[in-house]
């Protein structure tokens, strides 16, 4: 599947395109499938997001999980401080990145 | 604005030919240099100058800032204008090198050119303008 | 240290306004982000992986208790409650909003702190010594010239659209402490015939295609120290390239012109641009010096220290060096305790080292480009006390320039260049080496991790390096050895084929083990290195 994922302009926070809004939450991401490039053209020219760029992900049973690592540490923080990720009390998000 | 510019003179109306084109013919006296073409190589024909434009292609490309010092630090007293993709952020900065006209692909916001030129009453370094670094004010 | 004067203010004050309306028309849509990008950049702020990041200034690594609480008060109001110092004697913060970028800058303005140039293709932090001021074999204090060449750099109309960074590194010693031959300009003072001067290496620096400076003019009058500056960088931003970002370092187009004719073209433009004027005058030299006169020592006072307590001992030799006042010592804070991120500090561990720096050390700290911290002039007879207030506040760790002393950039943990993560490689190897007699047993084994080629953490001038890449997706982990970042500069060499995690810890310890087996003498693993050659280390690491 493919996510269009990109950060908040004014936060910095990493944001995922819903169907119709951002999520800071990889797991309410949609399958852009070829409409990516229509979508992050419209978003990103009415600001509601910066740096916009598309994905590959897997579907899994906890969601889409991003192809690579480095956007699975986008959508999770980072590895090295869980206590600063968006699950902090999950002790196995780490292994979801890995 | 479209055009901006800080002379008391009236615009030349002659197309700025290329610098190939300068250095062969002998009656222009206007001039378009390139990011890659060697400013100083119209020393020599100063006096016969009365604009340069200096090409912007892309504002990131700094080169045009150097070829405008060089050529007040030569002497040029005539129009030094940049030309391209000229944004209001590095006005100052064209300014303080010597550039007094602006051609810029994009039209300028007014109100911001202002407030962008009359931000910074001092500087550090001496440049192609006329500000007076800080060591100086400090020392006299 | 320096303090500004109202002219100073000014510049930094009216620099917050307009970062503030730059931020506004972002906002408003008023620019692009491809128009705000350099702006943003030269005001030190980057988009990362997980929010825009603030690398707030440290000029020449020198700050004093003031501005360090507000570092930790930017890091508990705006960030998330810490901060990571850099190897450019900086400090990054991860976690910061667009919209709070213009407070963030107006209150460090209130204690002559910004983010002025800290990225972007302009001249960045001037860096030096950690040891200035304090150590006995400088000829100067080089400080004094790393502020007038802030100054000098700071909003220079000519050198902001650079073909890429420029990094410039003032040193005053033959012992390079600051890597000097590694920076885009290193330059050395020294003396000739009793007259100050200065010798200027150009076009070093780490990335992709590492160089050692070479020498381009060994002796500049300091009077002319400025302008020759300025003839450099012209030359740069004239012919540096642009085609190409990995192209476009000075290194690049020295090693293409040659030194010799970059030197030459150099001397041309200097010849011209020494009739501009643009030298400050002696006096101005004279006012900034003055700023760095030495604190008022107490004198007699005694060079014993009570060694009783065994960790103190222990602490003492490791962190704690010599200096050139009787009854004085620098004392070396590392921010590398095992298990913990390289670099990083809680805003409690700042505020720590804030009060310990005004009490005992004259007010003064440094940031090295190691990311550690110096407290650069402590009397022996405080050493005790200052060592029990580290402790309490987890900044003791006694492992300076050992093995788990490691550099390592922020990685793929928060870095959107990076291929591989470098954190969790550092807390590895530092937990397999954890034991501290085995460390010291090691000794001076300087180990520096970059997760990309960018090197921000300088592993082509580690004794081991390791840089991280990205192999099919995958992070793997190249070795290299026998790299210093010292003044007997050298890059460190591959030594084959790349590791995953474990297996280069595993490649590490195989190294070292090889080091103790073949080592005489005194020698430090980089002596070893350098005597035995890279095959019997090839051999240990792959069989």
């Amino acid at each position: 599947m493919k996510l269009l994922t990109g950060n908040d302009l004014a936060s910095g926070a990493v944001t995922w395109w819903t169907g119709n809004g951002w999520s800071i939450h990889v797991e309410d991401a949609i399958d852009v499938d070829e409409h990516g490039d229509a979508v992050l053209a419209v978003e990103e020219a009415a600001r509601r997001v910066n740096a916009p760029y598309i994905i590959d992900a897997v579907g899994t049973a906890e969601g889409p999980r991003p192809a690579h690592i480095k956007d699975r540490i986008r959508a999770l923080g980072p590895t090295v401080r869980p206590d600063l990720t968006l699950k902090p009390a999950d002790p196995n998000a780490g292994d979801w990145v890995i | 604005m479209g055009e901006l510019r800080f002379r008391d003179d009236e615009a030349l109306e002659q197309p700025a030919v290329t610098l190939d084109a300068f250095l062969d013919q002998s009656n222009a006296t206007a001039v378009r240099l390139e990011p890659d073409e060697d400013a100083r190589l119209l020393i020599p024909h100063l006096e016969r100058l009365a604009l340069v434009e200096v090409a912007f292609p892309k504002f990131r490309d700094g080169r045009g800032y150097s070829s405008a010092r060089i050529l007040r630090e030569a002497g040029y007293k005539g129009e030094l204008r940049a030309q391209g993709d000229v944004l209001v952020d590095q006005l100052l900065y064209m300014r303080r090198c010597g550039f007094d006209s602006f051609a810029p692909e994009k039209p300028l916001d007014a109100a911001v050119v202002e407030s962008t030129l009359s931000r910074f009453d001092n500087v550090y370094q001496g440049a192609a303008d006329a500000a007076v670094p800080v060591w100086k004010l400090r020392h006299g | 240290m320096y303090k500004y004067d109202t002219y100073d203010q000014a510049i930094v004050d009216a620099r917050v306004a307009e970062f503030a309306d730059q931020v506004r028309r972002r906002l408003a849509g008023e620019i692009t982000e491809d128009q705000f990008k350099p702006l943003r950049l030269m005001n030190g702020l980057y988009l990362q992986l997980h929010a825009y990041m603030l690398r707030v200034a440290i000029p020449y690594g020198t700050l004093d208790s003031r501005q360090m609480r507000m570092l930790a008060h930017i890091a508990r109001k705006y960030d998330r409650d810490y901060g990571h110092f850099t190897t450019r004697q900086n400090i990054q913060y991860n976690w910061i909003k667009l919209d709070d970028a213009p407070a963030i800058l107006a209150d460090l303005a209130t204690v002559e702190m910004h983010a002025i140039q800290t990225s972007g293709n302009c001249i960045r932090n001037i860096s030096s010594d950690q040891y200035a001021g304090a150590a006995a074999d400088e000829i100067a204090d080089p400080r004094p010239w790393a502020e007038l060449l802030r100054q000098w750099s700071t909003f220079h109309p000519e050198f902001s659209y650079l073909p890429r960074k420029f990094k410039i590194a003032v040193i005053a010693a033959d012992e390079d402490r600051a890597a000097m031959r590694l920076h885009d300009i290193g330059i050395q003072l020294v003396e000739r015939d009793g007259k100050l001067g200065a010798a200027f290496y150009v076009g070093g620096g780490m990335g992709r295609t590492p160089m050692v400076a070479p020498l381009i003019k060994d002796y500049v009058p300091i009077e002319d120290f400025l302008s020759y500056s300025e003839a450099c960088l012209r030359v740069y931003n004239r012919h540096g390239r642009r085609d190409n970002i990995y192209k476009a370092r000075i290194k690049i187009l020295i090693h293409e012109l040659g030194a010799q004719e970059y030197a030459r073209q150099v001397e041309e433009e200097f010849a011209h641009v020494k009739t501009l004027g643009i030298d400050p005058p002696a006096a101005e030299l004279e006012r900034i010096s003055a700023f760095f006169a030495p604190p008022a020592f107490e004198a007699g006072l005694s060079d014993e220290i009570d060694r009783t307590d065994p960790d103190f001992a222990v602490w003492l030799d490791q962190n704690v060096k010599a200096h050139k006042q009787p009854g004085y010592a620098i004392v070396n804070i590392s921010l590398k305790k095992t298990g913990e991120i390289p670099g990083d500090a809680s805003s409690a561990q700042i505020d720590v080292m804030a009060d310990i720096a005004e009490a005992y050390s004259f007010d003064e700290l440094r940031v090295t480009h190691a990311q550690n911290i110096v407290l650069p002039h402590v009397a022996k007879r405080d050493l005790y006390t200052v060592w029990q207030k580290l402790v309490d506040a987890d900044l003791a760790a006694p492992n300076l320039d050992l093995i788990s002393d490691i550099i390592a950039c922020p990685g793929l943990d928060y870095c959107s260049l990076a291929n591989a993560r470098s954190i969790p490689i550092a807390q590895k190897i530092a937990q397999r080496f954890a034991d501290l007699d085995r460390q010291r047993d090691l000794g001076e084994l300087k180990l520096k991790i970059s997760g990309c080629i960018n090197a921000c953490g300088h592993h082509h001038a580690g004794h081991i390096g390791i840089l991280g890449v990205d192999r099919k997706g995958t992070e793997n982990y190249q070795l290299s050895l026998g790299g210093s970042g010292a003044e007997d500069t050298s890059l460190g060499k591959i030594t084959g084929p790349g590791f995953d995690e474990d297996g280069v810890v595993d490649a590490v310890e195989r190294v070292t083990d090889k080091y103790l087996e073949l080592r005489e003498g005194g020698e430090r693993f980089l002596d070893t290195y350098r005597r035995v050659g890279f095959d019997p280390f090839k051999e240990a690491i792959y069989g």
